[in-house]
């Protein structure tokens, strides 16, 4: 029943590595963001917090929209990443990656925060009188213990850089192999007439590959939360 | 010897406060919520005084007019909490070694190996915080804050959380870390019975005030 074609693979592994990509990079921008929204006041604050939601309440097609307008070839920024970076994101894969990120971002950043809201900053200070730095404090104590949540955020902003089909879609078009994502491919296989077993294989492929990360990430979150409360 | 004048405004209160600490185990006694905490937070650097002087030794901590205030990372003071305050995620054989590890310090098996006999947790060093009991907690906070090597030890109400039957399991620790002359410590405390041991020097404090100075007939 999985007999996928090369194409079909092609969207497959384009898909896995795109939502890999994203959230990989934008793992340690939440990281700092989430440490960010728990522990500091600063002014703007509740901009911030916005301007990170946004993408949560936007139409996706709105924020693929404002990355076209930002990033595309002929867009200031983009021009600017072209020339002199020779990093291009327009219609591209690097460009679906961008914005499977933005779209995941808030789903990345919600659960880190709130297990550094979480952590007892007295044990930081405990650190702190031991000799560790600021910096020392955060990797040795604030880190570890928030890994649950960091897990938690990394599993749900790789599943929804998985599944993002609207910004992606108005951002780098649907160009198989490269930017056709399993979504994409779905569609694109819904719309022609004699589509639905080879979009009947991309969905089983979709929920394993779903199945998979949930389960995965609860496995590792389990090991988290054992070595956080002793064993 | 430790020196210490603040002034920090809490609350609704002020702290103003002097006193100094030549060794041995000097305790700050007195009521709760006299800030008695904070002074000691104040030593430790995870409390900023409005104004004053803190030194140890030669090495000034803190000073306003100076403009002088060490972080609390390099005034190796080692600090026992109320709380214990063991990191969760580590094992006690981690917790007791993050200090000489966070220092850079090479391993020193002789020092571990003794201040795990002196605390008597060579049992525990495998299990994890969780597992404690509260007396074995605060056995391996001391141990953790004496193997960073510090200067001076605080300990603020260390066996507050404690039953009878814990408190008089630690005491000959204490006692016992006194007499070996290994650091000079502050000790706070509201509970005379407990510390009346360990005492060598006392500072009542009342109402964000030293009211006396003097030895233990100051428990009383």
């Amino acid at each position: 029943m999985l007999d996928l074609s090369p194409e079909e693979w092609t969207a497959v592994m384009l898909s896995l590595r795109i939502a890999a990509v994203a959230t990989a990079v934008s793992l340690p921008f939440g990281i700092a963001v989430a440490y960010l929204l728990a522990r500091k006041n600063f002014w703007g604050k509740s901009v911030l917090d916005a301007l990170i939601h946004l993408p949560l309440v936007l139409p996706p097609v709105v924020t693929g929209y404002l990355l076209l307008i930002a990033f595309g070839r002929k867009a200031p920024l983009g021009a600017f990443l072209a020339d002199n970076f020779g990093i291009v994101f327009s219609f591209r894969w690097t460009g679906a990656a961008l914005a499977c990120g933005i779209m995941a971002f808030p789903l990345l950043v919600r659960p880190i925060r709130l297990s550094i809201e979480a952590i007892d900053t007295k044990l930081e200070d405990a650190a702190s009188t031991l000799g560790a730095s600021r910096l020392w404090v955060f990797a040795t104590v604030t880190l570890p213990l928030a890994l649950p949540g960091i897990i938690a955020g990394t599993m749900l902003g790789f599943a929804k850089a998985l599944g993002e089909f609207g910004a992606t879609i108005t951002f780098v078009s649907n160009i198989p192999g490269e930017t056709q994502t399993i979504s994409a491919a779905i569609y694109t296989l819904t719309q022609v007439p004699d589509g639905d077993s080879a979009a009947f294989r991309l969905v089983i492929v979709s929920i394993i590959i779903s199945l998979a990360a949930l389960i995965a990430a609860e496995w590792f979150a389990r090991r988290a939360a054992a070595r956080l409360h002793g064993n | 010897m430790l020196s210490v004048r603040v002034e920090k405004a809490l609350g609704d209160f002020t702290l103003d406060i002097a006193f100094t600490s030549a060794g041995g185990a000097t305790v700050l006694f007195g009521p709760s919520g006299t800030g008695k905490t904070s002074i000691i937070n104040m030593i430790a650097g995870l409390l900023r005084p409005d104004r004053g002087r803190i030194a140890l030794d030669d090495d000034v901590l803190f000073d306003d007019a100076a403009r002088i205030d060490v972080p609390a990372h390099k005034r190796r003071v080692g600090y026992v909490f109320q709380e214990g305050r063991l990191f969760p995620h580590l094992s006690v054989k981690s917790n007791l070694d993050y200090g000489r590890w966070i220092g850079g310090h090479a391993a020193d098996p002789a020092a571990f190996t003794h201040v795990v006999d002196l605390l008597d947790i060579g049992a525990l060093l495998d299990r994890r915080p969780g597992k404690l009991s509260g007396g074995e907690r605060q056995r391996v906070a001391i141990g953790r804050a004496l193997l960073a090597r510090p200067r001076m030890l605080l300990l603020d109400e260390p066996l507050a959380s404690l039953d009878a039957g814990r408190k008089a399991e630690i005491l000959p620790y204490l006692e016992r870390l006194r007499d070996g002359a290994e650091v000079p410590m502050i000790y706070v405390s509201h509970d005379a019975s407990e510390v009346t041991r360990i005492a060598s020097h006392v500072v009542r404090i009342d109402g964000g005030r030293v009211t006396a100075t003097g030895g233990v007939e100051l428990l009383s």
